[in-house]
């Protein structure tokens, strides 16, 4: 009986290790495809110039965008790009201690703190999103004021879902408290999730609450879930919901490790008009409209 | 380095995060201790078809992934899903139903294997002194109260430690269902290290104290045999 036992458990490991190696194997192979190929066209493909880390926050990895980006940046550039998708408080903090050679953030004054403390060279406007309000369509019926919709909600008691985790939409959505000078913790219905905001927006739908969130994720979300969320658009259409992202290479004075020709190229890269087109063109076909909308160069 | 330490001791979030984390693991270790040790007994004393596949299934649930409960605990409390009425994703009740069902398990296969090594020869004991059947239930608990407690004191680490189940059906919310261990989680989340630091070491605390306890148990048991 034992040895049965012992050979039943040596099978499903031999089983488990082959899966793993199936598994494994795949992604070399096409590794190896892409090589071949990248041999035919050496003319045109740079050669491999290593990895450049990058800190960014959520929404990028969420809504696709960076898988997206990522295999053209290699192709016109070379630079195998990695990244850690967290908060943009988190991600500023892995700039400020060189664990990363680029951040991609959406929240402008902590990015410009950013460059004046000296752990960024220079800030640079990359594109924007917008953020909007979910919840259930009664009683707030859709409006494009948003100081009527975050009024409304304190004053009815309304239960709303807030990030409270620092991120840049949890930032966003303090400052509009603040600039009504409302207090939420007034609002005994106000909670704070402290998680992302793919895990917010669940607890919403859960608790048939509001929530400020920005679009891409909202659109992906709303596409992708299990259950349909049972939550509309409230709030959108406003100037003062726009989301401004901005890239910062990590000053290699402070950390002379940090990869900034990697840093430099990627910058000039994504700010590039045609770079900034595929952007600007990102899921209109998924999606039926873009999540992005570019507006490098400008002073946003 | 001691006022730090009392600064952060007397942040509310995070005096919160304590009261939470103790009302949730006393309630589901209480709880999961009555199921547990009512199923370790009901085990060891009755034969039926089965039971060998009921043994099995226990010593699996032992070390069934917390986050595959809390899913499992999330899909049954969720306003669609079959509890969803009772409305009690979100709470700490939620928290302890998930955290009964990881540590039940736990508490059951210990007991089980205690008993199984000692129970046999204290039921013979009792029987010859004509003993009757709640009499010699009450024996077998008795002697083996030590056993028990440790079991106790080991489903209490692992309710204080666990964050995956917590975190899906309590959804971390400031001041009402944020342990220390999704603070802990959070704060890593904004790039906040210090006072992350500072609840690891009141666990670790914890967790020494508890072992503390249980080295104590242990020693007092031996020191009992010697006589």
């Amino acid at each position: 009986m034992k040895k049965l036992t012992a050979a039943f458990l040596v099978t499903v490991m031999c089983i488990g290790l082959t899966a793993c190696g199936g598994q494994s194997e795949e992604p070399a192979e096409s590794e190896e495809t892409d090589a071949a190929a990248e041999e035919q066209t050496e003319e045109a493909a740079p050669e491999d110039k290593g990895t450049l880390m990058m800190a960014t926050t959520t929404s990028t990895e969420d809504t696709g965008l960076l898988d997206y980006l990522q295999p053209l940046f290699k192709e016109d550039t070379g630079w195998d790009l990695e990244w850690t998708a967290v908060g943009t408080g988190e991600a500023l903090a892995m700039g400020e201690s060189g664990d990363v050679d680029v951040v991609l953030v959406h929240a402008k004054s902590s990015e410009e703190e950013f460059v004046a403390e000296g752990y960024g060279v220079e800030r640079f406007p990359v594109m924007y999103n917008d953020f909007i309000v979910v919840g259930p369509s009664s009683p707030i019926e859709k409006t494009d004021d948003i100081n009527a919709v975050f009024t409304q909600i304190i004053n009815d008691q309304l239960p709303f879902v807030s990030r409270g985790d620092d991120s840049g939409t949890d930032k966003k959505e303090k400052g509009i408290w603040e600039e009504l000078g409302l207090d939420p913790a007034t609002d005994p219905n106000y909670v704070e999730s402290g998680q992302g905001m793919g895990a917010t927006i669940t607890m919403a739908d859960e608790q048939q609450a509001y929530c400020l969130t920005d679009r891409g994720t909202w659109l992906k979300q709303s596409q992708d879930a299990t259950l349909d969320y049972q939550l509309d658009i409230v709030c959108e259409g406003n100037d003062s919901l726009l989301n401004q992202y901005g890239v910062i290479a990590v000053n290699p004075e402070k950390y002379p490790e940090v990869n900034n020709e990697g840093a430099n190229d990627f910058i000039e890269w994504i700010c590039s008009d045609e770079v900034q087109k595929l952007i600007g063109e990102y899921g209109v076909e998924e999606y039926g409209q873009a999540l992005f909308t570019p507006n490098a160069g400008t002073d946003a | 380095m001691l006022e730090w330490l009392k600064s952060v001791v007397s942040d509310p979030d995070i005096l919160s995060a304590v009261r939470v984390t103790f009302t949730m693991a006393v309630c589901s270790t209480g709880i999961a201790s009555v199921l547990g040790i009512t199923f370790g007994l009901m085990l060891e004393r009755f034969r039926f078809p089965g039971k060998k596949i009921v043994i099995r299934l226990n010593r699996t649930l032992m070390g069934s992934p917390p986050v595959v409960v809390g899913l499992i605990v999330y899909l049954l409390l969720m306003r669609r899903g079959p509890l969803g009425p009772l409305s009690l994703l979100f709470t700490i009740q939620g928290m302890v139903i998930a955290q009964t069902m990881i540590i039940t398990p736990i508490i059951c296969g210990m007991i089980y294997s205690y008993l199984r090594r000692s129970a046999p020869s204290i039921r013979e004991f009792a029987v010859t002194m004509g003993a009757t059947r709640w009499q010699t239930t009450r024996l077998i608990i008795r002697e083996l109260r030590k056993e028990i407690y440790f079991c106790m004191v080991t489903g209490f680490g692992r309710s204080i430690s666990e964050v995956g189940a917590v975190m899906l059906v309590g959804g971390n919310i400031r001041g009402r269902t944020r342990t220390m261990t999704t603070t802990i989680s959070l704060l890593k989340s904004q790039g906040i290290f210090t006072e992350g630091v500072a609840l690891g070491i009141l666990l670790l605390l914890m967790a020494f104290v508890l072992q503390w306890i249980c080295d104590m148990l242990q020693r007092e048991e031996m020191e009992h045999e010697n006589y």
